[in-house]
């Protein structure tokens, strides 16, 4: 897919405008996954706006958001990072072989406690 | 009062004290649960892309058959309450893909979000009402210090779940309250414990969880309530040295109903 119409369809998806965005940084600054990310939320914000998607298609940020809302909810400006987010992980792992967690690597992540809601979750995430 | 009841997979099993001192402690309240025949799991987290259709079917059909009923859908589990709350909301205002959604359901007559959909604790606040409550409590938790956890699923996004402030909440603390205990109130009450990210990254679930617990404890939390299993476990199993309990658990005991679980 070329880099337009990657970009027009993320967007269709996500429901997201990146333009309302103002680079304010709030998304970033109450992100509890920051850390661990490579690109932060506002810069997907940017990225996908400018179409520079490729990087994000291959970053491992992708599978580090907790899908909190809390971008969502404290966005001054009504963005939506989080769907951003989504909407690309989408991209990749609608695509066949492209799962990022299988019903193989389930038994090593078990204990006797382990909420079916874990597993769900994350297969809801990560696995198409 | 009559409710369509939906449980979720974990209630059914790893989280069974959620549900049960749910659904008796709703009884004693005079609010009758009734479970949805043939529920399905509602996915454990929402799909927020407007493309995800077979994801979340299993919402739509439980809003449905409640919409058949009459009622208001109530869930216990903040995820199940969550996705299914955020579905109908989609249904209600996203037009493309509530056709969409009709259409997959074609020999069903069409939905569109008409469905009333509750947490638990919304019930008990705006059904039931805490002053009811409160003359029920047989067991007043005296002297007990109780940090509310709500996390993220029950107040975000707020312009869907519509819950409580979803910065300054107060439906736990005043739960709390008319259970007779005392409520504490800590910054972290919500934010992530990390959620399914345990399964991708157990260090940031651990470093989130423990965020959660050592602001707790530095506010004088001498236990925390949750509803929601994955955030129960995730704090627990990231090394909580505080008890980390189902609000069910505490509503039943206040009432009287505790022991009854062993039976
Ligand atoms: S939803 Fe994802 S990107 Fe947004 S704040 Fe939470 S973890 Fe970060
Ligand atoms: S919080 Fe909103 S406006 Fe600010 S950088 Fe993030 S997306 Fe842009």
């Amino acid at each position: 897919m070329n880099k337009k119409n990657l970009r027009e369809e993320i967007i269709l998806r996500s429901g997201v405008n990146p333009k309302k965005c103002m680079k304010c940084g709030k998304c970033s600054a109450t992100c509890p996954a920051y850390d661990e990310m490579e690109y932060h939320p506002h810069q997907f914000v940017n990225m996908v706006d400018t179409g520079d998607i490729e990087p994000l298609l291959n970053s491992d940020s992708l599978y580090k958001c907790l899908t909190c809302f809390a971008c969502v909810d404290r966005c001054p400006r009504g963005v939506e990072p989080a769907k951003l987010v989504e909407a690309v992980r989408l991209s990749v792992i609608r695509k066949q072989g492209e799962n990022h967690l299988t019903a193989n690597d389930i038994p090593a992540l078990l204990d006797d406690e382990t909420p079916q809601q874990l597993l769900v979750s994350a297969f809801r995430k990560y696995t198409k | 009062m009559k409710f369509s009841y939906f449980p979720g997979c974990t209630l059914k099993n790893k989280a069974k004290d959620l549900d049960f001192y749910a659904r008796r402690s709703a009884e004693l309240l005079g609010a009758e649960l009734e479970e949805i025949e043939n529920w399905q799991c509602c996915g454990g987290v929402f799909t927020t892309s407007r493309d995800e259709v077979a994801t979340k079917l299993s919402s739509v059909r439980a809003l449905k058959d409640t919409q058949a009923k009459g009622q208001a859908l109530v869930s216990v589990c903040s995820a199940c309450h969550n996705v299914i709350k955020q579905t109908n909301h989609a249904m209600q205002t996203d037009k493309a893909f509530a056709d969409k959604v009709n259409r997959y359901m074609a020999e069903e007559s069409d939905y569109n979000g008409e469905t009333e959909v509750l947490h638990y604790l919304e019930m008990l606040r705006d059904k039931v009402g805490f002053d009811t409550l409160k003359e029920k409590v047989v067991n007043p938790l005296k002297g007990k210090k109780i940090g509310a956890y709500y996390g993220c699923l029950l107040l975000r996004p707020n312009t869907v779940m519509g819950m409580d402030d979803p910065e300054n909440p107060t439906i736990m603390e005043d739960l709390i309250k008319a259970l007779g205990a005392t409520p504490v109130v800590y910054a972290n009450r919500n934010e992530c414990c990390g959620g399914y990210i345990a399964v991708e990254s157990p260090e940031l679930a651990k470093k989130r969880s423990n965020a959660v617990v050592e602001n707790a404890k530095a506010q004088g939390a001498e236990m925390i309530i949750t509803a929601c299993p994955l955030c129960k476990y995730n704090l627990i199993k990231n090394g909580a040295d505080i008890p980390v309990v189902y609000f069910t658990e505490l509503l039943a005991e206040a009432l009287g109903i505790k022991e009854d679980a062993n039976e």
